[in-house]
């Protein structure tokens, strides 16, 4: 085949590529706007909202309890050597506070709840869809998206905010342990400067960036869940492409959100 | 009722159906025969429009399935029962908690009504004991069951069978079937059932409708295609291994 062909073959398959790529963009476009239609128009399912909030919120506290303490007493081990070498020891508290309270405390929290309650939701609807639960949802008159994907949705961005501050006060609690309780640090001074230095504007911060986390996080489980494959294959797919999808979106989305807010 | 026009289908450039004519009148049961992976399921599933043709059309009371706005789709769908090969019933609910599910949903009876109702369409295929159970819990025949009394709580007018004896003794599959005539000719409901059970299915429906190579090869009265001429349905009917059929 001369090279004219060859170059003509290679188009077409970019083509082919390009033209397959942003028909799954648009697929998902029109999956969270109908989504986010179902969420803000009546009816709501509240009995449905309200059993994954308790699924996704109240079942998620134990992981983000226990990887809050953690991360605050290792930001507090981290910036304490640093800080002691400039004379600023003072500021422990608020380098933790800032630290979580601005970006790991809602990211972390989000990457924990991906794996814990995003993967979940993603394989319970993949089953519901290998197994006909949702056509036969669709064949009884009903919106299926009303009844997975809106729940779900909700509950995550109510529950993510929530979790967030947990796992921030979790965290600045484990910090004070470490900084104050090990390496001495004067308990008025971690909480002192704490207030000095952490303003309303940084908390919104980390409460809007939960609320986006939750909804990305939902909009792309409910929707890999709601577009898996056939078999116990296609749903274990679904599962790990929706929790690395939704990881990498919320650290993308961190950046921007963080350079969109400052 | 059901008018289906020349429809075709194709899944990557395979055609499954290649231009499938089909009417199914009010008050009529047809039974949908054909080899496996010949597009029967697939027919049903274009008629509620879960899929979509690339050509044809399917008409229900004169009204083209695949170009109603979603409203109305959704209103044609509550008058349609469907009952799925895997009964697709909700595994998280309890069998009193999925019959119920359509009534709590789609309509304003309140927990008394809903009670009585649920209690009834399961007394009626014979499991008003096994309310309390989950879908895990119940053999293939009671799945069927469970899933045909979810079905008609609804009163559907259109009642569509995907292969609903699939898998079961022939004890059970018989037992099915006659539960399937009298709910038939209790309600006069309209259906398409799609089966492989013959002769079994013989007594219960007027028309056999036979889909072979993507189109209707036949559509034949129970009596006259048992003694079919054309080769394609003997084959098929008396199950011979030798004919124009491959196997």
């Amino acid at each position: 085949m001369c090279f004219g062909g060859i170059m003509r073959d290679r188009l077409i398959q970019w083509g082919d590529w390009l033209v397959r790529q942003l028909a799954r963009l648009g697929k998902s476009a029109l999956f969270f706007l109908e989504a986010a239609v179902c969420c803000l128009t009546p009816p709501l399912k509240g009995d449905r909202i309200l059993k994954q909030i308790w699924f996704i919120g109240w079942k998620s506290m134990p992981v983000i309890c226990l990887t809050a303490a953690f991360t605050g007493m290792v930001l507090a081990l981290q910036g304490h050597p640093t800080l002691r070498r400039v004379g600023s020891e003072a500021f422990l508290g608020p380098l933790v506070a800032l630290s979580l309270i601005r970006e790991l405390g809602p990211v972390l929290a989000a990457l924990m709840v991906t794996g814990r309650a995003g993967s979940s939701i993603t394989a319970q609807i993949g089953i519901m869809r290998i197994n006909d639960q949702i056509d036969a949802i669709e064949l009884m008159g009903l919106n299926p998206m009303r009844y997975l994907v809106a729940p779900n949705l909700i509950a995550l961005v109510v529950a993510m905010p929530l979790l967030s501050a947990v796992f921030d006060v979790i965290a600045i609690f484990g910090g004070y342990l470490l900084g104050v309780r090990v390496l001495g640090l004067n308990a008025g001074a971690y909480f002192g400067e704490m207030n000095n230095y952490v303003v309303l504007h940084d908390i919104l911060n980390g409460f809007y960036k939960s609320m986006c986390f939750g909804a990305l996080i939902g909009g792309v489980c409910c929707y890999k869940g709601f577009n898996s494959k056939f078999g116990a294959e296609g749903v274990s797919a679904a599962t790990t492409q929706a929790v690395v999808d939704a990881s990498v979106l919320i650290l993308v989305s961190d950046y921007l959100l963080t350079a969109l807010v400052n | 009722m059901i008018v289906i026009e020349n429809l075709c289908k194709a899944f990557g450039g395979q055609e499954v159906l290649r231009g499938v004519s089909l009417e199914v009148k009010a008050g009529e049961f047809v039974a949908l025969v054909g080899m496996s992976g010949s597009g029967k399921s697939l027919l049903l599933r274009n008629v509620v429009r879960l899929i979509r043709p690339d050509s044809g059309r399917v008409l229900v009371d004169g009204r083209d399935v695949a170009r109603m706005p979603r409203a109305e789709l959704e209103a044609l769908r509550s008058r349609i029962g469907y009952v799925f090969q895997s009964g697709a019933l909700f595994d998280s609910l309890t069998v009193f908690d999925n019959v119920a599910f359509p009534l709590r949903e789609k309509t304003r009876l309140g927990t008394s009504a809903i009670r009585r109702k649920v209690m009834e369409e399961l007394d009626q295929v014979g499991l008003a004991d096994a309310v309390g159970k989950y879908p895990a819990q119940l053999s293939g025949g009671m799945l069927k069951r469970v899933a045909l009394a979810r079905t008609l709580v609804r009163d559907p007018e259109i009642i569509l069978f995907d292969e609903p004896t699939t898998g079961l003794d022939p004890i059970v599959v018989n037992s099915i079937l006659q539960l399937f005539d009298s709910v038939h000719k209790r309600l006069n409901l309209t259906g398409i059932l799609v089966s492989h059970e013959i002769p079994e299915i013989f007594g219960i429906v007027q028309k056999i409708a036979m889909l072979h190579e993507g189109v209707i090869a036949a559509v034949e009265t129970p009596e006259s295609i048992l003694c079919s001429q054309n080769p394609v349905i003997d084959q098929f009917v008396h199950g011979k291994a030798e004919g124009p059929i491959a196997t």
